[in-house]
């Protein structure tokens, strides 16, 4: 079962924290569903530690690739500055799931900017449901630290128009396929990460 | 094709070379291209990398059946397509538009000439500059060179159109040009996959001279045959399924648009009429003329250049484009739709949040980069003018190096770098010239730079840095690297010798390790001082790929650090101030300290930085690292 309107998902961090490999996954996992999807990237100079984000839209028909300013129903930000700067794109009504984690970049380090203090709070002001966790303690916690992404998208997967476990049963038999020994870590980061998006 | 049993490089990546016709998947562009390349019987396919096309060839890459390679640049990919072409097989060659510069010398002719297998051009513009250095629109190839262009706006008519196109080349012996752009290429989107490959056997060479020897005499009289080919084309892009019109109830207002610029224009008007071209070389003028009849007004909607615009006015055709669209950038649904909310005299509210005041991020060189150590001793000698080049060394522009001067196109550092000191204004009676490039440049459009500098008694310092990869396009093979598209021993460019042979005396090339900071900044004062042509060679690979040796990182020594800030100076991401503070100088005046750490996590051990560090603060670790050697994460450490 699928529902009519289009559902538009903005996922967004730092080149080389994972966030297009989160995005294809939301993308898998729509296509499973039955929904038409696109996926597109402004990841430019990504891979030099520059600004990552990756539109995910899926419906009945998609045309453009691209979500509006305003018009995201979800922001997944795997980083809390970068949640923030794509503030301007989530809907009155969406939902930001952040990881608290803040990476400042080489300008802020040696202080030509400043590192926003509070950019939850900051999301939080702007009227938004916002819910914030440290995904980098939770996978230390599961004992890797690249079981950041599948908590982030276990965080949001009860926000979804369709069952937490199409997208769960997406990320686990991607592993189970190709590194059966990560398949079991994977399912538990997921059900972390879904317990942590409700808090 | 049926999977191989046991398949080790069989990855999610490129499953869809496995996939069964009639079977639904999930392609970039890029990809597509690949897969509909195979299906169309190519034989051969060449490219050079640029973003956003490099993935063409990648993919194409995991297919059998295919001879497939990069190519040292892109005329010589067309060329080698064209010669394939010639003996009779299918054959393809892929590009970033700037690429399309390079290669036109050989297409341009080549049109003229006619092919005999199908022979495509897949070019990718990168439509709002997301890595490249301009903004060109493609299309005019085709009207410059007299060849068809096709222009899919998903992947789905990506790989529905690289089919037609080597049918269309075969059909009309011309070349035909795929024109796709970022929001094509690397988009991912639904691909129903319909087919498996069809052979299409090469009858090998059949020389004809009159047809394929473009003298003079030969060559005037293919002009009357390639207008009359034209005419013909003209004629099939009235009448062909590629262009096609969607109806609408709202007649206010119909759109001529072609390639992603549609899937814009029908996600913002999904109610006006629209008449889409696929096929938008030569354009179908009477078909669009009957379109406009049809509604009230036409909006022109092509990215970028007003192109198909002025030929429908010349045609007679009232439209509107870039006086009310934007004449640059990608056409978006939130560019659209105050433009034509304008014209319609419709109000339009702007409903976003305003933009929120984030630190910017810009593109930073990699933790233990190669380049890190020649842009730290570029930084540090004065009276330079440095002309660069195209590749990650760009970056050295930024901060915190800000040691570069100037870059244009691929190759462009050396040959320019020459004409600034033959033609040295009064402010540059004391500079010194330094050309900084890499060794993928170098070897696509550099060395003829080289040579010509040698040749012409030129003085220049020329920095090579050779990091055997492509960096900045993800770590691709070259000449230089001893591998090949397809990860095997390839004989590799020497390149020391090679600067030899073209004329550089061997006392001046240098090579160095560019991690051994005082020698590094030693050769550049050396040989900057010397007036003849010198080249500084370095010698390690790309820390991104998995020739780079990742060893114990680093730590700093509190205690021993004094905060002079030295090795921040170096740009390396792994490096970062932990502490700042400001104390009275001797002098009285007030100086800003920075103490530093280096994150563990990040750091590889390339020990560049311990040749910053005068009170020895910054020792080596142990343990040794987790992490596994390759692909590390590049930034890491947290905010304060």
């Amino acid at each position: 079962m699928t529902v009519d309107r289009v559902t538009n998902i903005l996922v967004v961090g730092i080149g080389g924290q994972g966030v297009m490999t989160a995005a294809e996954m939301l993308a898998r996992a729509a296509l499973a569903q039955g929904y038409d999807v696109k996926k597109t990237e402004v990841a430019g100079m990504a891979q030099r530690g520059g600004v990552v984000s990756s539109h995910v839209r899926f419906g009945p028909r998609i045309y453009s690739p691209q979500i509006d300013p305003g018009e995201a129903d979800l922001l997944i930000g795997f980083e809390a500055a970068e949640a923030l700067r794509w503030l301007p794109y989530l809907r009155p009504t969406g939902v930001a799931m952040v990881n608290t984690l803040r990476l400042a970049p080489p300008v802020v380090s040696v202080g030509l900017y400043d590192y926003p203090a509070d950019p939850i709070g900051e999301l939080a002001t702007a009227g938004i449901e916002v819910h914030a966790f440290d995904a980098g303690a939770l996978a230390e916690e599961l004992g890797n630290s690249k079981l950041v992404n599948t908590i982030m998208l276990g965080a949001i997967s009860d926000y979804l128009p369709f069952p937490a476990t199409v997208l769960e049963e997406c990320i686990v038999a991607g592993f189970r396929a190709y590194k059966p020994n990560l398949a079991d870590i994977n399912a538990r980061a997921f059900a972390a990460g879904r317990a942590a998006g409700h808090v | 094709m049926q999977k191989p049993a046991a398949n080790e490089g069989y990855t999610l990546m490129n499953a869809v070379v496995y996939a069964q016709a009639e079977s639904r998947h999930l392609l970039s562009g890029n990809e597509a291209v690949a897969r509909a390349a195979w299906e169309a019987g190519v034989r051969v396919a060449a490219a050079y990398p640029g973003t956003p096309a490099t993935e063409i060839l990648e993919n194409i890459a995991h297919y059998p059946d295919i001879y497939s390679e990069w190519s040292v640049n892109e005329k010589v990919a067309v060329e080698v397509a064209i010669g394939a072409s010639l003996a009779g097989s299918r054959a393809l060659a892929a590009m970033k538009h700037v690429g399309m510069n390079v290669a036109s010398d050989a297409f341009m002719t080549q049109a003229l000439a006619g092919i005999v297998g199908g022979l495509v051009i897949v070019v990718a513009d990168d439509v709002g500059l997301s890595s490249s250095q301009n903004e060109q629109d493609s299309r005019y190839w085709g009207r410059f060179g007299h060849m068809p262009i096709l222009e899919p706006a998903d992947s789905q008519e990506a790989y529905a159109m690289v089919k037609r196109a080597f049918d269309l080349s075969e059909d009309y012996e011309v070349p035909v040009i795929v024109r796709m752009t970022t929001r094509v290429c690397h988009v991912k989107a639904m691909v129903m996959v319909t087919g498996e490959r069809i052979e299409h056997r090469a009858a090998g060479f059949q020389k004809n001279p009159q047809r394929w020897v473009m003298t003079p005499a030969n060559a005037k009289p293919r002009l009357p045959l390639m207008y009359d080919r034209e005419r013909k084309l003209r004629d099939l892009a009235e009448i062909t399924d590629l262009n096609q019109t969607f109806s609408g109830n709202d007649r206010r207002m119909g759109f001529v648009t072609s390639g992603p610029a549609f899937m814009h224009v029908r996600e913002t008007f999904p109610n006006a009429p629209v008449l889409k071209l696929g096929f938008s070389c030569p354009p179908p003028l009477e078909k669009i003329r009957v379109f406009a009849g049809q509604v009230d007004c036409v909006v022109v909607v092509e990215e970028t250049e007003p192109l198909l615009e002025t030929e429908l006015r010349a045609a007679g055709i009232t439209v509107h484009g870039k006086d009310i669209l934007p004449r640059f950038g990608e056409l978006a649904p939130n560019v659209l739709r105050p433009a034509i909310k304008h014209l319609l005299n419709e109000p339009y509210e702007v409903s976003t949040r305003p933009q929120v005041g984030v630190f910017p991020r810009p593109p930073t060189m990699c933790a233990s980069c190669p380049h890190l150590g020649p842009y730290f001793a570029l930084s540090h000698i004065r009276n330079l003018n440095i002309i660069g080049d195209i590749g990650c060394y760009t970056l050295g522009a930024g901060h915190p190096w800000n040691a570069l001067d100037t870059c244009t196109c691929m190759g462009a550092s050396l040959s320019m770098a020459h004409g600034m000191d033959k033609g040295r204004g009064e402010s540059d009676e004391k500079k010194h010239i330094v050309a900084v490039i890499g060794d993928s440049t170098f070897l696509h459009m550099g060395m003829q730079g080289l040579l010509n500098m040698i040749y012409n008694r030129g003085n220049v310092t020329v920095l090579l840095l050779d990091n055997r990869s492509v960096g900045m396009t993800g770590g691709q093979e070259n000449p230089g690297t001893g591998q090949n598209l397809h990860g095997l021993a390839a004989p590799r460019v020497d390149f020391a010798k090679l600067a030899e042979a073209l004329g550089i005396r061997p006392e001046r090339i240098r090579m160095v390790d560019p991690y051994e900071l005082p020698t590094m900044v030693k050769l550049v004062r050396e040989e900057i001082r010397i007036n003849e042509p010198s080249i500084i060679i370095t010698n390690r690979p790309c820390s991104l790929t998995d020739r780079f040796e990742r060893l114990k990182p680093y730590t700093v020594v509190d205690d021993q650090c004094t905060g002079c800030g030295n090795c921040i100076d170096l740009g390396c991401p792994a490096i970062f101030v932990a502490r700042r503070e400001t104390v009275v100088a001797k002098s009285g005046k007030p100086k800003e300290l920075s103490f530093a750490r280096i994150d563990s996590n990040t750091c590889t051990g390339c020990h560049l930085c311990v040749g910053t560090c005068a009170p020895e603060a910054i020792v080596q670790n142990d343990p040794p690292p987790a992490l596994p050697h390759s692909r590390q994460p590049i930034w890491i450490h947290t905010a304060p």
